[in-house]
């Protein structure tokens, strides 16, 4: 790889051990992966931010690193923590975890990195533009930018993201280039997409087939945020999709000769949520799957000031979300229908299999793809209106 | 006798040959308090990694296995060096974050080569295998 003379001081570690260290993470991933230089990135987001997926292991790398002095060169934010760092008592979350989480969180604040936890930074005004180089972990963030802002990021892993956050580059391979960036499955939607549920559907069939070609929708016709995050959301769990094109909505539009065609009717999409739903009443029903707009949280909190859900239910979002939906007035009606307004985690993340629930409803593909396996959890698979009344 | 490979992660080490033809993955495969591989079936269950040079196809698993490369190394637990077939972010990242030297593509099929116990150095800044 060619580097260039900082780069290359990095690597001799003239600017110290953890840009040293980090350094020779991003060289050996370009070497792997054919990258013949860096590129700059303007923002970082990493994952591995649960206490419950790093463990032990992971907290002792992150204080190991900040102790080495590491800190960012670029904005630089967290994926979703395991817990809602202000109302964590509340909720049931157990204190040893508690006091690991904030560890954790800990340990990326003194790396100069900030503790927004979220996985639709999209949302709170980070949104790098067309073309933009970033170096994203959380695989829907991914999707999202890589798809619907144009914007170009491989699917980054915890310490790959750091590295790159920390020495302010990434190799250039993959995603970050033009040739690349091509579907391999042209994806026609016969059937009229409605809710967010409908669009997780779709997701959660089309990931499975695609695996890690990347999908182009013809077909679709909304070009609402909150249903395409939910729709690269899914994807990205049920196969690893971290890019998709969607004719006349995303800003980009590439397929092979060769692509490999299917067609989605209103068949494939019953089976499809037939099968993810186990139709049984939830303890708890989750929204915010990626994490929730100030759109959606309105909708909510007009939904259940109309009539209360038969069971409690979280609104999982960002903090800054969080209280401008307070400023809203959304909250209130929230909590009176027996409701949380949850910041910083989700559904998947954190202990829910700890917290005493075993059937969590969602209207998130993704959600239903890893509730069972990350947390124990039965899945109530449909949209709102649906799962927060059975 | 020198083999040459690529350089991954920097350092030089030497020890026994430990062979796996299968993956290894370290989160829940190996105990990062022992050392010793825990994975129910794995051709090396109950084998000490200790100091050796492990040599397997690929990591395999959970990202986590990373950090539980670093847990070996702060236990004195981890592996001398690493040869892979074909390297993967888990175990670069692990052995670059833990010190441990590394290579991979040695362009000669490495298990016909080595045998369990040899005692061979493994250069990571040259990429290079010396056997003894």
């Amino acid at each position: 790889m060619k580097l260039t003379k900082e780069e290359q001081q990095m690597f001799n570690g003239e600017m110290g051990e953890a840009a040293q260290q980090s350094m020779e993470i991003l060289v050996a991933l370009g070497k792997i992966y054919g990258a013949e230089k860096m590129v700059e990135i303007s923002s970082a987001q990493i994952s591995g931010v649960s206490y419950k997926t790093i463990g032990q292991a992971g907290l002792e790398y992150l204080d190991d690193l900040a102790r080495k002095g590491a800190r960012v060169k670029i904005p630089t934010f967290l994926n979703p923590a395991g817990m809602d760092v202000e109302q964590w008592e509340e909720m049931r979350i157990p204190k040893d975890f508690a006091k690991k989480q904030l560890e954790v969180l800990d340990a990326y604040g003194k790396m100069g990195i900030m503790k927004t936890c979220t996985c639709t930074p999209y949302f709170i005004g980070i949104r790098p533009k067309k073309g933009e180089h970033v170096a994203w972990a959380e695989s829907s963030a991914v999707a999202f930018c890589n798809s619907v802002l144009g914007a170009r990021t491989n699917r980054e892993g915890g310490p790959s993201a750091l590295a790159g956050a920390i020495c302010g580059v990434t190799p250039e391979y993959g995603l970050h280039k033009d040739e690349n960036r091509v579907a391999k499955l042209l994806v026609t939607v016969k059937c009229e997409l409605k809710t967010v549920a409908d669009f997780g559907a779709l997701g959660s069939y089309v990931g499975k087939m695609a695996k890690t070609n990347y999908p182009a929708f013809e077909g679709i016709k909304s070009n609402k945020e909150e249903h395409l995050k939910v729709l690269g959301a899914s994807m990205a769990a049920t196969g690893s999709v971290p890019l998709f094109f969607i004719k006349g909505v995303t800003p980009e539009w590439n397929i092979a000769d060769d692509a490999q065609r299917i067609e989605i009717t209103e068949k494939e999409l019953k089976a499809t949520r037939a099968e993810i739903d186990s139709k049984l009443k939830p303890n708890l029903v989750t929204i915010g799957c990626p994490h929730a707009s100030l759109d959606e949280i309105g909708q909510i909190a007009e939904m259940v000031s109309k009539k209360k859900p038969t069971c409690e239910f979280w609104v999982c979002t960002a903090r800054k979300t969080k209280e401008d939906a307070i400023k809203k007035g959304y909250e209130k009606p929230i909590l009176a229908a027996g409701g949380r307004i949850v910041a910083d985690t989700c559904m998947v993340v954190c202990p829910l299999e700890q917290m005493g629930y075993q059937i969590t409803g969602t209207n998130s593909g993704k959600a239903a793809a890893y509730l069972p396996n990350l947390c124990k959890q039965r899945v109530a698979f449909g949209d709102a209106e649906d799962i927060l009344y059975r | 006798m020198k083999i040459k490979a690529r350089s991954i992660a920097r350092g030089k080490a030497s020890g026994e040959v430990l062979m796996s033809k299968d993956p290894i993955g370290f989160l829940g495969g190996v105990d990062p308090a022992t050392g010793l591989v825990m994975e129910k079936g794995h051709p090396l269950e109950g084998k000490s990694i200790v100091g050796k040079v492990l040599v397997f196809p690929n990591g395999k698993g959970s990202t986590v296995g990373s950090y539980v490369m670093l847990q070996l190394a702060k236990n004195k637990k981890a592996p001398a060096a690493i040869i892979n077939v074909s390297a993967e972010p888990i175990i670069v990242v692990g052995a670059i974050i833990s010190k441990i030297p590394m290579v991979d593509r040695t362009g000669q099929d490495i298990f016909e080569i080595l045998k369990d116990g040899m005692k061979v150095e493994v250069d990571g800044d040259s990429g290079q295998i010396t056997i003894f």
